[in-house]
């Protein structure tokens, strides 16, 4: 998915000094930072401080206050075809078979769809063979591995995952997980992930922001510096457990903060 | 994967009218077992032979309730005259409820885009729904005469509104993270509108269809009852004036028939539609 003409030293997001007012609710308080051509970085912080406001405000369905969001440079002010999202609980159309669900992006934008594309997308999640299944005969995972062939159809660039996993159990999860880093390996899309759960954040990322509440705002943020693919062998060493008490520590500084 | 896809219309809490989830249809028609047609059928024998048994035993005189046996032999022997009836009866409803159901689920796509308006219309929708439109019928016939005219206008104004209210329910079922998924693909009001806001209204609508056309049959046998020379209703006052009741409990059976063939189309096009867990 790599482009030729875009400068790869350019970061792909930048998010410079971006607030979001509510009308006297401040929702984001300047944050600022970027995410570079295919980095996974990751989003986490307290409940309500504000990572999906700042995840739709990246995706073009909300308007910022202040600052700015740009896209390999150009500012986000509306949906942008390079861009996929994946919902919480995974936002299938309940009356549409799983099909119908991965073509539902073509039918909005007209375009003729990648079936070759799609195809391989389905083997590779392991939904091959339920293209005509209804969304509520499968289970949570298979719903969420849907939505996620879903949003990489069209071949956007950049992917956008608001909290994909946070109704699955541990073990679909941990399956997830791995699944999203064996497809960024391989189609090496830029991601922005948002998660409440820092092993999950830690096993994913390149860097993990912490955002702090009320307004939210960016507390930290952390290398994660661990060798590709990450394997139980990594996920179960000393450094592995260092950040991910780093990473508390920056949360529970976030979370008195903002009860102060 | 079919026969594991939810029922049509689960029970959910607050989740509006919902009248088409009778147990006798949720449990799906091929499924029976033998155990059960025998006692459905058994059911039915007793019912029908108790009635049949008590109301000889107690010597009821035929022109208070006729006995069942009665009754089928009116229906079959008057058939051939009551079907005219039938035919006018079903012109007004047919006609009727297209006006009034397309009315109905045009104002309240539109309502419902437009939540100012919405507040400003409700009252007289409620109006619409709580007056007995039956009472406007001898004003209707003043001034349409004895024809189709005012009964047709009268199942419109019974059934529109029912169609409407629930239409409304549906439409106002928003839920913003699918209208999300589409703006994200850059979707217009118009393709939000057909391919989210309408399906996942579908199965109130179809609740809304149900409740109006049977509403609208209630109408249209009201109206004929009170003037006019043809249709099921102007039979009911005609017999019950000449005291024939079996004629009279057999144009009775043929609207409860009628009711009921209402009532499993519109569940088998829930079944075959929206069949999705909302």
């Amino acid at each position: 998915m790599s482009e030729p003409k875009a400068d790869d030293q350019r970061p792909k997001l930048e998010i410079d000094k971006v607030s979001k007012a509510y009308g006297d609710f401040l929702a984001l308080r300047e944050c600022d930072f970027s995410v570079a051509r295919n980095e996974i970085v990751s989003i986490v912080g307290p409940s309500g401080c504000g990572k999906t406001t700042l995840l739709w405000s990246m995706s073009g369905l909300h308007g910022v206050s202040g600052g700015e969001i740009r896209l390999d440079g150009v500012p986000i002010t509306k949906p942008h075809r390079d861009i996929g999202l994946v919902f919480q609980e995974s936002n299938l159309l309940p009356w549409r078979n799983l099909r119908g669900n991965i073509l539902f992006p073509y039918e909005i934008t007209g375009e003729t769809p990648d079936h070759d594309w799609i195809a391989h997308l389905l083997e590779r999640v392991g939904l091959k063979g339920f293209e005509d299944a209804m969304p509520g005969a499968l289970s949570g995972g298979m719903q969420q591995r849907a939505s996620i062939v879903r949003a990489l159809s069209q071949h956007p660039s950049v992917l956008l995952m608001d909290e994909p996993f946070g109704a699955l159990d541990s073990f679909t999860r941990e399956d997830m997980n791995r699944l999203v880093e064996e497809i960024w390996l391989e189609s090496k899309t830029t991601i922005v992930f948002i998660t409440h759960s820092i092993e999950e954040a830690v096993f994913l990322s390149d860097r993990v922001v912490v955002l702090s509440g009320r307004p939210g705002s960016v507390a930290a943020i952390h290398d994660i510096d661990l060798p590709r693919p990450r394997t139980d062998e990594v996920m179960a060493s000393r450094q592995v457990f260092d950040l991910m008490n780093a990473i508390k520590g920056g949360i529970a500084g976030a979370r008195t903060k903002a009860a102060e | 994967m079919g026969d594991i896809t939810p029922e049509f219309q689960k029970k959910r809490g607050g989740g509006g009218v919902d009248v088409t989830n009778l147990s006798a249809f949720a449990a799906g028609g091929a499924s029976r077992t033998q155990a059960e047609i025998v006692a459905i059928i058994a059911t039915a024998i007793i019912v029908i032979g108790g009635l049949e048994l008590a109301l000889r035993l107690f010597e009821v005189p035929l022109y208070i309730m006729p006995p069942p046996s009665a009754i089928a032999m009116a229906l079959i022997k008057d058939f051939p005259f009551i079907a005219p009836h039938l035919g006018h009866t079903l012109v007004e409803l047919f006609a009727g409820f297209a006006i009034g159901a397309s009315i109905g689920l045009i104002l309240a796509a539109v309502i419902t885009q437009f939540p100012f308006s919405e507040k400003i219309i409700a009252p007289y929708i409620l109006l619409l729904v709580t007056t007995p439109m039956l009472a406007l019928v001898p004003l209707l016939i003043l001034r349409f005469g004895f024809g189709y005219t005012p009964r047709i206008i009268a199942v419109a104004l019974a059934s529109g509104p029912m169609v409407m209210i629930n239409a409304a329910t549906g439409f106002r079922r928003v839920d913003s993270a699918k209208i999300a998924l589409a703006r994200s693909y850059g979707a217009s009001t118009l393709q939000i509108f057909w391919k989210i806001r309408a399906p996942m209204a579908l199965p109130m609508i179809l609740v809304g269809l149900m409740i109006g056309s049977i509403f609208g049959l209630l109408t249209a046998v009201g109206a004929e009852m009170v003037g006019g020379g043809f249709g099921l209703g102007n039979r009911l006052t005609s017999y019950s004036s000449m005291i024939q009741m079996p004629q009279f409990f057999a144009v009775v059976l043929i609207l409860s028939l009628l009711g009921i063939a209402i009532y499993v189309t519109f569940f088998l096009i829930g079944k075959k539609w929206a069949s999705w867990d909302a």
